[in-house]
């Protein structure tokens, strides 16, 4: 009886799970879907998942020859991995110094830090626009990494991380004879895996769905990123060709989906782990 | 000569002095517990002489250099944590080959991948090695090396951090608690481990503890601090029956000592009972005095011809003795006595009974805590009080 009521209940709960799930998840699955269907079938009022007719391959094609697909997602792979690295060299020195030495300024820091995680891109855009046509350096990598080059999110993340490092562990290792960088680089770092892989997806996520700040400073092919080049993609077609289109959606969004697949375990770990005790 | 040597430390957070002026001086192979309740400053006071936290004045020497304005790292200091403070990251063996190649090798050949091609780091290296692996077979750890400290009980823990500290062989050797987490059977036998390790290192050792009977049986001098003045430095014996204050005498001694409040007269003569102690150098203007006596020499014995009479109100049977709680009918307070369960088996709850105490056994203390030296001058028989 109790067993039973028991398999009802974890039946009830996956099912609703599963349903939420498939909301979610049905317009990439109908994404997928157009993304097999030929130009007719795709403007033709009635609505299947299933194509009639498998075009798979000729929309593949389409959007690998249009736009120079690897030069898009090699944009992509440079300027997420750029911005994730140096945010990283940059947040976690900052992130360990307010969250375990002690200096006079650390609470007005830490109120700066509160005050930059209010101001989204778009307020500061247009100054930094102006800044980096004077210095022209529109349309590269530099114009695309560099605004994001201080996440105070990650510093943010990273100090309450670090809080809960212990602070005799920090002292064990001066009385070892460490610096303070290499305390960072020995000891901080490599214990703070799971915050950084947890900051990683965050960051890689964004940056690679971001579309507003390429527009703004690339208007060159040359450095799209993948957002940008579906834009080109776009208004490059007088008809739009929506089966390429979604296949070349497809194509640049797989890397993430694959990526997060593959770091999944890491990250449920790092987020349920309780720390450093022992 | 000293090794360490601590001279008039002081420190304050925020207004709220934590350290008065604390000197200590430790000799060579000396094991100096400093004990006192919680938030006393013992623990800062150690971090201080570790460079982990600056002192507002005062100076730290060790082997008669400065080194107050020194950094940890340049101290040659090594310290146990109470929670060990192993990188959990590294297994047992690297944790304890940290200290050794951060002193040993150069910051190019620490470095990954690289520093494995500069030469001369690969004799280094192996001399590390070998160190770590007497050392942790002295400490009976060598099947530990390749675990992590997750994968460790709370004493084989303990031993890596023993291990990491004393590898290098540091001039000052400081331990915070290092058995604390440990259960009870396990700190017994840790201590007696720690006191052979020590011996063997002949490192002057500052050991902080709050728990007394680590301090009086593993130190050679035991320190009791008080909040954060340190009140008396004397060996266990001595700081056990010649007190200097009476919050060190309150602080040692389980059951706590039996303090008394009684009168003392213009001429410095302080009558308890039927004893009457004359005091050496009385204060001034002060008329009251504190009577202090360790239960183990207060004497119960059934009836109620004696001097001092009592009634038991509790006894608490501990297996190797007996704890006996009395009420005094004269002052209504509890004089606590500790006696043999051999002794206690004439009493029982309720009974009224003769308190006896050895006069030399009872320290005289004025109540600002300071010690009054004392002489019995006359007992009297107990016919003889009652008429006078």
């Amino acid at each position: 009886m109790t067993a039973h009521s028991l398999a009802f209940g974890r039946i009830l709960r996956f099912g609703l799970l599963s349903l939420g799930a498939l909301i979610f998840l049905a317009p990439y699955i109908f994404m997928i879907s157009t993304a097999g269907k030929a130009q007719s079938e795709i403007f033709s009022s009635s609505l299947s998942l299933i194509p009639e007719q498998w075009s798979f391959a000729e929309n593949f094609t389409k959007a690998l020859s249009r736009v120079s697909m690897p030069t898009l997602l090699m944009n992509g792979v440079i300027v997420c991995a750029l911005i994730f690295i140096v945010q990283v060299v940059v947040a976690i020195p900052c992130a360990y110094a307010m969250a375990k030495l002690k200096f006079r300024a650390a609470r007005s820091m830490m109120v700066l830090v509160m005050l930059g995680l209010l101001v989204p891109i778009h307020a500061t855009a247009l100054p930094l626009y102006v800044a980096f046509d004077r210095l022209s350096v529109l349309n590269s990598y530099t114009a695309l990494v560099a605004p994001f080059s201080i996440s105070v999110f990650a510093i943010f993340l990273f100090l309450q991380f670090f809080r809960a490092i212990p602070d005799d562990l920090i002292h064990a290792a001066r009385l070892d004879g460490m610096s303070e960088p290499g305390i960072v680089a020995r000891v901080i770092v490599p214990n703070a895996w799971p915050a950084i892989t947890a900051f990683a997806i965050f960051s890689v996520v964004a940056h690679w769905n971001d579309l507003f700040w390429p527009l703004v400073v690339v208007s060159n092919q040359d450095f799209a990123t993948p957002p940008l080049g579906l834009l080109y993609f776009r208004a490059a077609e007088a008809g739009d060709d929506y089966g390429a289109l979604m296949a070349a959606t497809l194509i640049i969004t797989l890397p993430l989906v694959a990526a997060f697949l593959i770091a999944q375990k890491r990250f449920v770990e790092g987020i349920t782990m309780t720390g450093l005790k022992g | 000569m000293s090794v360490l040597s601590l001279d008039n430390i002081t420190k304050s957070f925020a207004g709220n002095a934590i350290l008065n002026g604390v000197s200590l001086e430790a000799g060579q192979g000396e094991f100096i517990a400093l004990v006192g309740p919680s938030g006393c400053g013992k623990s800062t006071l150690l971090r201080i002489v570790a460079g982990l936290d600056h002192a507002d004045s005062g100076e730290i020497a060790i082997g008669g250099r400065n080194v107050s304005s020194l950094a940890a790292a340049d101290r040659n200091i090594a310290m146990v944590f109470q929670s060990y403070a192993l990188y959990p990251h590294l297994t047992a063996g690297q944790n304890i080959a940290v200290p050794l190649a951060m002193r040993r090798l150069t910051a190019a050949q620490r470095l990954p991948f690289i520093g494995d091609f500069l030469p001369g780091q690969r004799q280094i290296r192996a001399d590390i090695q070998r160190q770590v692996r007497e050392m942790a077979a002295s400490l009976k750890i060598d099947h530990l090396l390749d675990r992590k400290p997750g994968q460790m009980s709370g004493g084989q823990r303990q031993r890596v951090a023993l291990a990491r500290a004393m590898v290098r062989r540091p001039s000052v050797f400081l331990m915070d608690e290092p058995l604390s987490n440990l259960d009870a059977n396990l700190r017994v036998h840790a201590r007696g481990e720690i006191v052979e390790l020590h011996r063997r290192a002949g490192v002057p050792t500052l050991y902080v503890t709050h728990d007394q009977s680590e301090a009086l049986s593993m130190a050679d001098r035991v320190a009791v601090m008080i909040g954060g003045t340190l009140l008396q430095l004397a060996p266990p014996q001595e700081i056990y029956d010649d007190p200097a204050h009476i919050e060190v005498a309150r602080f040692l001694g389980q059951p706590r000592i039996n303090v008394l409040e009684t009168r003392m007269d213009a001429t410095g003569l302080v009558r308890f009972g039927a004893l009457t102690l004359a005091v050496e150098t009385a204060p001034p203007s002060e008329r009251r005095v504190l009577i202090g006596v360790r239960p183990e020499f207060v004497r119960l014995r059934p009836g109620t011809d004696g001097i001092l009479r009592a009634r038991i109100e509790r006894t608490e049977f501990l297996g190797s003795e007996v704890i006996i709680h009395a009420r005094l009918d004269a002052i209504g307070e509890t004089i606590v006595a500790r006696i043999a369960p051999a002794d206690a088996a004439t009493l029982s709850t309720g009974m009224p009974v003769s308190v006896e105490i050895e006069p030399s056994r009872m320290m005289l203390f004025a109540t600002t805590g300071e010690r009054l030296r004392a002489k019995t001058v006359a007992i009297a028989s107990s016919r003889e009080r009652a008429h006078g």
